[in-house]
């Protein structure tokens, strides 16, 4: 199981970029982070999500 | 009469006294966006004694920025970066104040940043924001990033929070209240959402992190 904000998802195995199409999250409003490190955009891709990960998705929203 | 720097630090170090004041004083804060978060953002930390403010905006003062932005009606048409520089000077004279009129982009921002020990994201468009804090977090990991987002419309006042997603990057704001579905951003809670990223400045300064 993998840890999106705090909460449990079956998506170990997945990478980044392919959790996210399953997702509302438009990739150009957020930022993503694994284990307490930033995934750099360029690495959506490639970045397999493992089995025990912490994700944490910020999301951007307008205004300020 | 306005008071000489040392009468001004010193009554600055009653308040807080010297270690925390010192730390405060020495700091170096950039705040990119000059708009509702990053002019009120600046008018606390200058309050607070900061040291110096790297303030960067591309955009000149506006009168629908009056209900929520600290400039003056006089103001209007003037570059918001020298606007807010002379407006912080009346309040807190020994600030020390950069100012680029430039817009941010992924090509200069490192050169803009790199001397702020802290960088404060105070952007109102949300790829924006999602752009600086990408960038800041892959590329300058040194810095502490505090960074907004969720603060538009009249919901509660206490769902504004402070998180820290990551050792050194915070985030203040709702999360979800986005100025496109709520219509309008609101003078009161886009301050109260400025004065959780200042506040988080200050304890990050005075080394009291958020757990």
């Amino acid at each position: 199981m993998v840890k999106v904000n705090g909460e449990e998802f079956d998506v170990a195995g997945k990478t980044i970029a392919e959790y996210l199409s399953t997702t509302n999250y438009d990739p150009k409003r957020i930022a993503v982070e694994r284990n307490g490190d930033i995934v750099f955009k360029a690495q959506y891709n490639e970045t397999l999500l493992q089995d025990g990960d912490s994700i944490e998705v910020v999301s951007f929203v307008g205004g300020g | 009469m306005i008071p000489t720097k040392e009468e001004w630090y010193t009554a600055l170090v009653e308040r807080y006294g010297e270690k925390i004041q010192k730390n405060i004083s020495s700091a170096t804060v950039a705040i990119c966006g000059l708009g509702g978060l990053g002019s009120n953002i600046a008018f606390a930390l200058a309050r607070a004694g900061i040291g110096k403010l790297i303030l960067i905006d591309f955009d000149s003062v506006d009168i629908t920025n009056l209900h929520r932005q600290q400039y003056k009606a006089n103001q209007i048409g003037i570059e918001k970066t020298e606007a807010l520089k002379d407006n912080l000077l009346e309040i807190a004279p020994y600030v020390i104040t950069e100012t680029h009129t430039v817009c941010i982009t992924e090509d200069n921002a490192e050169a803009l940043l790199e001397k702020a020990d802290i960088i404060c994201e105070a952007f109102d468009d949300a790829e924006s924001k999602a752009m600086l804090v990408n960038l800041v977090l892959e590329r300058m990991p040194e810095k502490y990033l505090v960074a907004a987002s969720g603060m538009a419309g009249f919901g509660s006042a206490n769902t504004i929070q402070t998180r820290r997603i990551s050792k050194r990057f915070y985030i203040c704001g709702d999360g979800t209240s986005d100025v496109q579905s709520e219509g309008s951003l609101v003078a009161t809670r886009v301050m109260l959402c400025a004065a959780h990223q200042a506040h988080a400045v200050l304890r990050i300064l005075t080394e009291q992190f958020e757990t």
